[in-house]
């Protein structure tokens, strides 16, 4: 069994996993290591073939390659937080390489393959839910300047990957995304990254706008539809915490079985005679001269 | 009256149209600008209501001052609801306040008919206007077009939204005489087709600049709406759902209509005497839904779905198993060596199952086991389908034992002693439960 430290990321595992496929190291003997330390380089009880320098080592050595879809695949499931991808990845590619395998990745139920795109499926919905559910609040620079500030907490580490989409969606604005593993801003021209900040760290307003939007979520629920679970495997509990709506959304639940016999027992209204409003005249003319063959 | 106390109530006015969505626009984002907004890609949904739908987007009237009578609607002349009237700038501040916040994709704009067609509709194009030029605003805008309004305002308001709709609201122009009088069939497909043609026409000139960047086209040439789309109210007027599909065959084959909207006709707080009210029938909705969306993407066509013997869709069981049962002796299908137009016939199996099964059987033959593994619902679709290790004949299943053994299980009526509005709110609320989970995961049965 070999160790093998990687950082983690995806430059990181590829430079590995190059040596590890020309040194023929099988998966079953390898195991991967994380740490935020540089590199893993100067671990003595590590592999001899792992030391050498890089740039020796790949010119002496010919290139393995792999399909395109793979490459997307790994630099896509780099960011997801459980590290198990790694070893995955490296099975996969062992296969498609030293296994004469190339097609693994149509075979949708390999287990490593099912896997890896399963990861992927999740790192795709905790971007589209962190494009979804991230919630800025306004808050006072001092200088008068418009400047909104938003906590997310990403299930993984997607903020770089989604930074690209906020940025084109919110190019004429001053903005932070803050999260725990690290912070972007944007400040009309360009990004830059921060370190991850604890959620008691992240500067507090009142942004009194909320108000408006609270009052638009009351108004646009129907009480007389309730699905609840509907409305949960879509917005599940774990975001919750972090929308300004979700505080009411027990209130409006509670009180809807109510509004709705309200409604039901609401005296109809009687028909008021049309208007003598000319276009209203006109509209009945057409009508009846088209008889009732419209189409 | 205040901007928030015009909001309730124009929000509030807005609820019962159900077209939230926010995809299909064309590509476009803020870079390089000093404004805000981006489209294009699939469309995202910043909330959920309890109610299970998706808040994507500011829906609003302008007014709901109206002087049609349309008796399912809140907002008809002769309901005695609040009205209100928002100024243009109120709610392009609306939008861009909620917009910077990300709350929303964008605007779906709608209002009550004030004065005429064309009044009402210079008003709605004002808002857009306002957005896009004054501040560069390049989110989702949805403009709802009024059918006898002016060709110009409807070219106009087509270069400013993302995505024009006018609403059926009801299939056939007897029941629309009695319940909408303002309304017409006739006049709304006329609009629908004015509208197609322009949609058509700019995609082609939109077309053009790509392939010759030369071409003598002007800059903002092409730029139209990327789509429109429409909805019908269910359970409002005697319609069968084979109204409602023949209807809807029509619209997508005829006007080329990105989506048909189907609305379960829902309590209003103000009930007309000539419309009394009844709870949503939610489970014909979703079977609408499945129907539709078997139509779009399966290869369906309505005279299928819906035999002349059956003008109704199933309640119990789902439409394309309900086509299975009717058509056994199409089936059992052999997964591995059937095209894909077959395999979408397989209850159980979705779109994109089928197009993994496809490309998967080119590395191995499939067996049980791996459809397993691609989390296909295993239990329905056994009875329609040869793999490698299953082969249904010996098992001699009949239609009615099938259907026995899909549908729900029968439930005890329900003997209520109390008023009778309460169990019609714990019936319809069972209903709604028990189609949440297959809601959930529409476009895969």
């Amino acid at each position: 069994m070999q160790g093998v430290t990687i950082d983690p990321s995806f430059s990181s595992w590829r430079e590995q996993a190059r040596r590890l496929l020309h040194a023929k190291i099988p998966p079953c003997d390898v195991e991967w290591r994380f740490s935020e330390e540089e590199s893993g380089l100067f671990n003595f009880s590590e592999l001899s073939v792992l030391q050498e320098e890089p740039a020796q080592y790949e010119a002496s050595q010919p290139q393995y390659t792999v399909p395109k879809a793979f490459l997307h695949l790994a630099e896509s499931v780099a960011s997801h937080r459980s590290d198990t991808q790694w070893a995955l990845l490296y099975d996969v590619i062992w296969r498609m390489t030293h296994g004469g395998d190339r097609a693994l990745l149509i075979n949708h139920t390999d287990d490593a393959v099912l896997r890896l795109h399963k990861m992927q499926k999740e790192i795709r919905r905790d971007m589209h839910k962190m494009r979804a559910f991230v919630r800025f609040k306004q808050l006072d620079d001092g200088n008068g300047e418009e400047y909104y500030v938003s906590w997310f907490e990403p299930e993984h580490r997607i903020l770089r990957l989604n930074v690209p989409f906020f940025r084109k969606r919110f190019t004429g604005m001053r903005w932070s995304i803050l999260t725990p593993d690290e912070c972007a801003h944007w400040d009309g021209e360009t990004i830059e990254f921060s370190e991850g900040l604890q959620k008691e760290e992240v500067p507090q307003s009142d942004d009194a706008f909320e108000a408006y939007w609270l009052a638009y979520y009351r108004s646009t629920f129907n009480p007389a539809r309730l699905k609840i679970k509907m409305m949960q495997s879509e917005m599940p509990k774990k975001y919750w915490k972090n929308l300004p709506e979700a505080e009411i959304i027990q209130e409006l639940i509670q009180g809807s079985s109510e509004q709705v016999l309200e409604m039901m027992e609401r005296q109809a209204s009687a028909v008021k005679p049309r208007p003598k409003v000319g276009y209203l005249e006109e509209l009945h003319r057409l009508n009846n001269s088209a008889g009732d063959a419209p189409e | 009256m205040n901007t928030l106390a015009k909001l309730e109530i124009l929000a509030d006015a807005a609820k019962y149209d159900a077209s939230c969505a926010s995809s299909g626009a064309a590509q476009k984002n803020s870079l390089g600008s000093k404004g805000i907004g981006s489209t294009g890609g699939v469309g995202i949904c910043h909330s959920y209501a309890p109610d299970g739908r998706c808040i994507s987007l500011l829906k609003v009237l302008l007014t709901n001052v109206c002087v049609y009578d349309c008796h399912y609607c809140i907002n008809r002349r002769s309901s005695n609801v609040r009205r209100a009237r928002f100024t243009p700038e109120e709610v392009v501040e609306l939008t861009l306040s909620f917009y910077k916040r990300n709350y929303i994709e964008g605007l779906f704009l709608s209002s009550g008919i004030v004065r005429s067609a064309d009044y009402t509709m210079e008003q709605l194009v004002r808002v857009a206007q306002l957005l896009r030029e004054t501040h560069d605003f390049r989110g989702y805008i949805h403009l709802k077009t009024i059918p006898e309004a002016s060709p110009e305002l409807i070219e106009q308001a087509g270069k400013f939204a993302d995505r024009l709709s006018i609403n059926v609201e009801l299939p056939r122009q007897e029941t629309l005489a009695k319940l909408a009088p303002e309304k017409n069939v006739g006049r709304t497909r006329d609009a629908m087709g004015n509208i197609n043609g322009k949609i058509t026409e700019a995609k082609a000139i939109r077309k053009e600049k790509r392939v010759r960047r030369r071409s003598g086209k002007k800059m903002n040439e092409g730029t139209f709406a990327t789509g429109q789309s429409t909805q019908m109210i269910i359970g409002a007027d005697g319609s069968s759902d084979a109204h409602f599909l023949h209807r809807a065959e029509d619209l997508y084959g005829n006007f080329k209509l990105r989506r048909v909207y189907y609305s379960a006709f829902s309590p209003i707080p103000e009930p007309s005497v000539i419309l009394p009210l009844k709870s949503p029938p939610l489970v014909r909705e979703h079977r609408l839904y499945q129907a539709d969306w078997l139509l779009r993407f399966y290869g369906y066509q309505v005279g299928e779905l819906m035999p002349d013997q059956h003008p109704n869709l199933d309640l119990d069981i789902d439409p394309k198993l309900s086509w299975a049962l009717r058509n056994r002796a199409e089936f059992p299908i052999d997964v591995n060596r059937s095209p894909i137009e077959r395999l979408y016939r397989i209850p159980g199996l979705g779109v994109r199952n089928a197009k993994r099964i496809v490309s998967l059987r080119r590395h191995h033959a499939l067996r049980l086991e791996d459809l397993i593994k691609l989390r296909v619902n295993v239990k329905k679709c056994l009875p329609f389908l040869i793999c490698m290790d299953h082969q249904p004949a010996r098992l001699e299943w009949s239609s009615e034992k099938l259907r026995a053994h899909f549908a729900p299980p029968p439930e005890q009526m329900e003997l209520s002693f109390g008023p009778p509005p309460k169990s019609v709110i714990s019936e319809q609320s069972l209903i709604s439960d028990r189609t949440t989970q297959q809601e959930a995961r529409t476009g895969e049965f």
